[in-house]
C-alpha cells in the first residue's frame, strides 16, 4: 500500500479517534506527517492520464479539479506580461487515475486522455485522435 | 444566559421528563434529534425548555435519524457537548453513525428509550434497539425507573468525556414502563447537577480553524485493525471511570450505583439476571418465593457494554441455577444476556452452573410477578436435581401451546 512504512506505528500509538492534524506545528505551518501532502493513492491507477502540450491552452482547469494537486505547473509571463501558470506534467507518484482532468479538459481535441498504465507516453501521444 | 430551573427536592417525573431535565441541567451545546415514540417527550420537552430559555445551545431539527446522528457527530467533532434521544426504528437508522462516533471517539451522550423493533409495528418497550447496538462501540447504561434514567444520565457526561474513556454513551430505559410512568425523582438543582458534570473539554475540534484536523479518515488493512484495537482497549478499561463516577455520585447524592446490581444474591441457590424495568417486578418475585422457601436472587449488568463479566461471574460463584432473562426476540439462538452470562461464568472457572434462557416481555408483554415467579420455581427445580431437567429456553406469558428449545 501506499503510507510508507516509517509512518506505520503500533495499536498504542495510533492517531486518537484516527483524527489526523494537517500541521505538527500550526503557528509555522508545519506539515504533519498525517497531511494528505505526504499521502500517495497512487497505486489505486489502472489507467493514466496522458498530457499533450500541443494542445493545452492553459485554462487550468485540470490544476483546479484533480483532488491529488498532481499537475505540475511552471510560472510564467503570457503575453501581455502576466503572469501564468503552465501546465507542465503530471506527478504520477500522486495521481490515482480518476479522470476528472480529462473530463473538465475543454480543448476541441483533449489535451488529456486516459491510456493504459503500461503504455509508454510517447506511444500514448502518437496515438493522439487527429484533426479530420 | 440560561435561566435557573426552579426544581422542588422531590419531582413528579416521567422517565423521560427526568432525562430531558438531566440533558437541561448538563448544558448541552448541540442537541439534533428526528423525534419518536417513545422517546419523543425527551427531545419534546427539551426544546420547550430551550424556547423557554432554560437552555443555552442549539436545538437542530433534522429530516430522520440518520441525519440527526450525523449532525451530532458533527457538532461533536466541532468541539461542543453534544445529546440526542431515540427509540427502536430511529435507532436501527442511526446504527451506521453510531460506529462513526465512536471510532472517531466523540462522547455523545444519547437517551434511548427501548422498544421493539418492526415488523410487525410496535411501539411499546423490549430491548430488541439495545441490542442492535451493542458492537457499535458505545457504553450502555440500563435504568430500570424515572430516578435511575436521571441519575444515568448525567453520569453519562462525565463517564463519555473522560480523557481516558471518550466514547459515546447511551443511557436505556424501558418504552412506557419507565418513559411514561410518573414516579417520584429527587432531582439535583441545577448549580449542583452542573458541577457534577462539569465544563465541556473538547479534544481535537474542528472549530480551531488553525490546527485544521481530518475526522473520518480512511484507514486500510494497516491501519484499521491498530485503530479498532486501540479503541476497544478504551471501552475495555471504561469500567474503572464507571465506577469512579458512580462513586462520586453516591457522595452527591446518596444513591449508589454498580456495575452489575444484586438483590439477596448473597446465599441465593437460584438466580436469575435481567435487564430494565423487570428487575424491579423480579424484586417482588424474589421476595415471594423466599416465602416458599426457594433461596432466591437477582443479578443485573447495570452495563451492557462493556460487559462486566468478571463482576457478574463473582456474584453468581455460589448459585447452582441461574436463569437469564431476555427482552429481545433471540432469532435463531439463544439471548444475549444467556450468552453473555454463560460466557461470563466458563471464563471464571464455574461452568458447573445449570444455565437457561426466558424470552419476555416483547413488544411490551406484560410480565407479572406470577410469571417470574414462575420462572424462579423452575430454575429452582434445575438447582434441586442438580442438573437441567427443564427446557433450555423457555417463553413467558406466550398465548398458545407451549412453546421451548432445548
Amino acid at each position: 500500500m501506499a503510507t510508507p512504512k516509517e509512518m506505520l506505528t503500533t495499536w498504542d500509538e495510533v492517531q486518537f479517534g484516527a483524527v489526523l492534524p494537517a500541521f505538527e506545528d500550526p503557528e509555522h505551518k508545519k506539515r504533519s506527517k498525517f497531511h494528505s501532502y505526504n499521502y500517495t493513492v497512487a497505486d489505486w491507477r489502472v489507467e493514466k492520464p496522458v498530457f499533450n502540450r500541443e494542445l493545452c491552452i492553459d485554462c487550468d482547469f485540470c490544476w483546479v479539479s484533480c483532488p491529488d494537486s498532481c499537475f505540475l505547473v511552471e510560472e510564467v509571463l503570457n503575453k501581455r506580461g502576466k503572469k501564468q501558470a503552465k501546465i507542465v506534467g503530471i506527478n504520477y507518484n500522486l495521481c490515482k487515475g480518476c479522470a476528472v482532468c480529462v473530463e473538465v479538459c475543454p480543448t476541441p481535441i483533449k489535451s488529456l486522455l486516459m491510456f493504459p498504465e503500461y503504455m509508454d507516453n510517447e506511444e500514448a501521444l502518437k496515438q493522439w485522435p487527429k484533426k479530420d | 444566559m440560561a435561566l435557573k430551573y426552579e426544581l422542588k427536592q422531590k419531582e413528579v417525573w416521567d422517565g423521560n421528563m427526568a432525562a430531558a431535565h438531566a440533558l437541561r441541567q448538563a448544558q448541552v451545546d448541540v442537541v439534533a434529534a428526528y423525534p419518536i415514540t417513545p422517546s419523543t417527550p425527551i427531545v419534546q420537552n427539551y426544546s420547550q425548555f430551550l424556547a423557554d430559555g432554560y437552555v443555552d445551545g442549539e436545538f437542530v431539527m433534522v429530516e430522520s435519524e440518520h441525519s440527526a446522528m450525523s449532525a451530532c457527530v458533527g457538532a461533536a467533532a466541532a468541539g461542543g457537548r453534544v445529546a440526542t434521544a431515540t427509540s427502536s426504528q430511529g435507532y436501527a437508522l442511526m446504527v451506521e453513525v453510531l460506529y462513526q462516533a465512536s471510532g472517531m471517539r466523540l462522547p455523545i451522550v444519547m437517551t434511548v428509550v427501548n422498544r421493539a423493533l418492526a415488523s410487525p409495528l410496535n411501539i411499546h418497550g423490549d430491548h430488541s434497539d439495545m441490542y442492535l447496538g451493542r458492537d457499535a462501540g458505545w457504553i450502555h447504561l440500563v435504568a430500570n425507573n424515572p430516578q435511575e434514567a436521571y441519575d444515568l444520565t448525567l453520569c453519562a457526561f462525565r463517564i463519555g468525556e473522560d480523557e481516558r474513556v471518550r466514547l459515546p454513551v447511551t443511557t436505556n430505559q424501558d418504552g412506557f414502563l419507565v418513559s411514561h410512568t410518573a414516579q417520584v425523582v429527587e432531582p439535583l438543582q441545577d448549580e449542583d447537577a452542573y458541577k457534577f458534570v462539569g465544563e465541556y473539554k473538547a479534544k481535537n475540534p474542528m472549530l480551531d480553524t488553525k490546527n485544521p484536523v481530518t475526522y473520518g479518515a480512511q484507514t486500510e488493512e494497516e491501519w484499521h485493525f491498530e485503530h479498532k484495537a486501540n479503541q476497544h482497549k478504551a471501552l475495555m478499561e471504561s469500567p474503572k471511570v464507571v465506577k469512579e463516577v458512580f462513586d462520586e455520585f453516591e457522595k452527591l447524592t446518596g444513591r449508589k450505583y454498580n456495575l452489575v446490581e444484586s438483590y439477596k444474591i448473597e446465599d441465593a441457590d437460584v438466580a436469575l439476571v435481567l435487564m430494565g424495568s423487570a428487575y424491579e417486578t423480579a424484586i417482588l418475585a424474589v421476595d415471594k418465593a423466599r416465602e416458599e422457601g426457594i433461596k432466591v436472587g437477582l443479578v443485573m449488568p447495570r452495563m451492557f457494554r462493556p460487559f462486566p463479566y468478571n463482576e457478574l461471574a463473582e456474584k453468581l460463584k455460589n448459585v447452582k441455577a441461574i436463569a437469564a432473562l431476555d427482552r429481545s426476540a433471540p432469532m435463531g439462538t439463544t439471548g444475549a444476556l444467556y450468552n453473555e452470562t454463560a460466557g461470563a461464568l466458563m471464563a471464571n472457572g464455574y461452568g458447573d452452573k445449570i444455565i437457561t434462557n426466558y424470552i419476555y416481555g416483547l413488544g411490551g408483554r406484560d410480565t407479572t410477578v406470577e410469571h417470574i415467579l414462575e420462572v424462579i420455581r423452575e430454575t429452582n427445580e434445575n438447582a434441586k436435581a442438580g442438573k437441567r431437567v427443564t427446557d433450555l429456553q423457555g417463553f413467558i406469558n406466550l398465548r398458545g401451546p407451549k412453546l421451548s428449545f432445548n
